[in-house]
């Protein structure tokens, strides 16, 4: 009962949440209602036993990307913008995409077979902790990838830096 | 317990905000933040997929998809600056130098 009452207020707030994003008209108040979202997205990460997951959603998400989305946006001269309606004139016709995709994904969910259960059950992750468990599946079987993710990085800051600097004129 | 389906149902459903985010505004962050909006709904299917079969490759995904969000932030942010730096606004509909 108490499981069920957590994931209904989670899910309602998560959807509420995500649409206030979307039709906010003032950039800044997308940004801080995605703060919100983020962390409650953390707390159903926490209730599926994701602690490190649910970590670096706090970390990442909330305290890097949004930040990162903020100083864009004051950064951003955007007074204009808020004088103009915030949604495209035939927007019901993204709502009417958007329902039929959400459809179309619903009924697919029903039509899952579920595989066979692995290793990491509850119980095992607890005896273990689950950055124990994550950090040694990271490092052993997906090493290259996460080599690869460093890279990633590296390009990301390298792309950044070179996007956003401002050209001298010669 | 409270069934798969309902976390499936409940990412299904902030993909989909996400999609009409995307689709209906115009003003360039609020795209980016749909798209940002979308990367969590599938992070949510695959956290919970992982618990229900009990299993830790999804969490592996999760963990390189936020730090692929992280890249493509820092690199789409720099880009909309210099978008907004040549052309001195973030509607989507001023930037049609590419039209044919």
């Amino acid at each position: 009962m108490l499981h069920q009452l957590f994931f209904g207020y989670y899910a309602f707030a998560i959807i509420v949440l995500s649409l206030l994003v979307v039709t906010r008209k003032n950039p800044v108040h997308s940004v801080m209602w995605m703060l919100l979202l983020f962390f409650h997205i953390a707390g159903l990460y926490l209730f599926l036993n994701a602690e490190f997951i649910a970590a670096i959603q706090v970390i990442v998400y909330a305290g890097a990307i949004l930040v990162l989305f903020l100083f864009v946006v004051l950064l951003l001269n955007l007074r204009e913008e808020m004088a103009i309606k915030q949604f495209v004139s035939s927007w019901k016709a993204g709502l009417f995409i958007a329902g039929l995709l959400f459809v179309a994904v619903v009924n697919a969910i029903g039509s899952h077979v579920k595989g066979p259960a692995g290793k990491y059950s509850v119980e095992a992750i607890r005896s273990e902790t689950h950055v124990k468990a994550l950090g040694k599946l990271l490092y052993t079987e997906y090493l290259f990838p996460f080599e690869i993710a460093s890279l990633i990085l590296l390009v990301a800051v390298i792309g950044a830096v070179v996007l956003a600097k401002r050209r001298l004129r010669s | 317990m409270v069934d798969l389906n309902w976390y499936l149902v409940l990412s299904a459903a902030v993909f989909m905000i996400g999609v009409f985010g995307f689709l209906t505004r115009r003003n360039i962050i609020i795209m980016f933040m749909s798209i940002e909006l979308m990367l969590n709904a599938v992070n949510m299917t695959l956290v919970s997929f992982s618990h229900y079969m009990q299993d830790m490759r999804g969490h592996i995904l999760v963990f390189f998809i936020i730090t692929v969000a992280a890249a493509e932030a820092a690199i789409g942010l720099a880009i909309i600056l210099a978008l907004f730096r040549n052309k001195q606004t973030a509607h989507v509909d001023e930037m049609n130098e590419m039209k044919g």
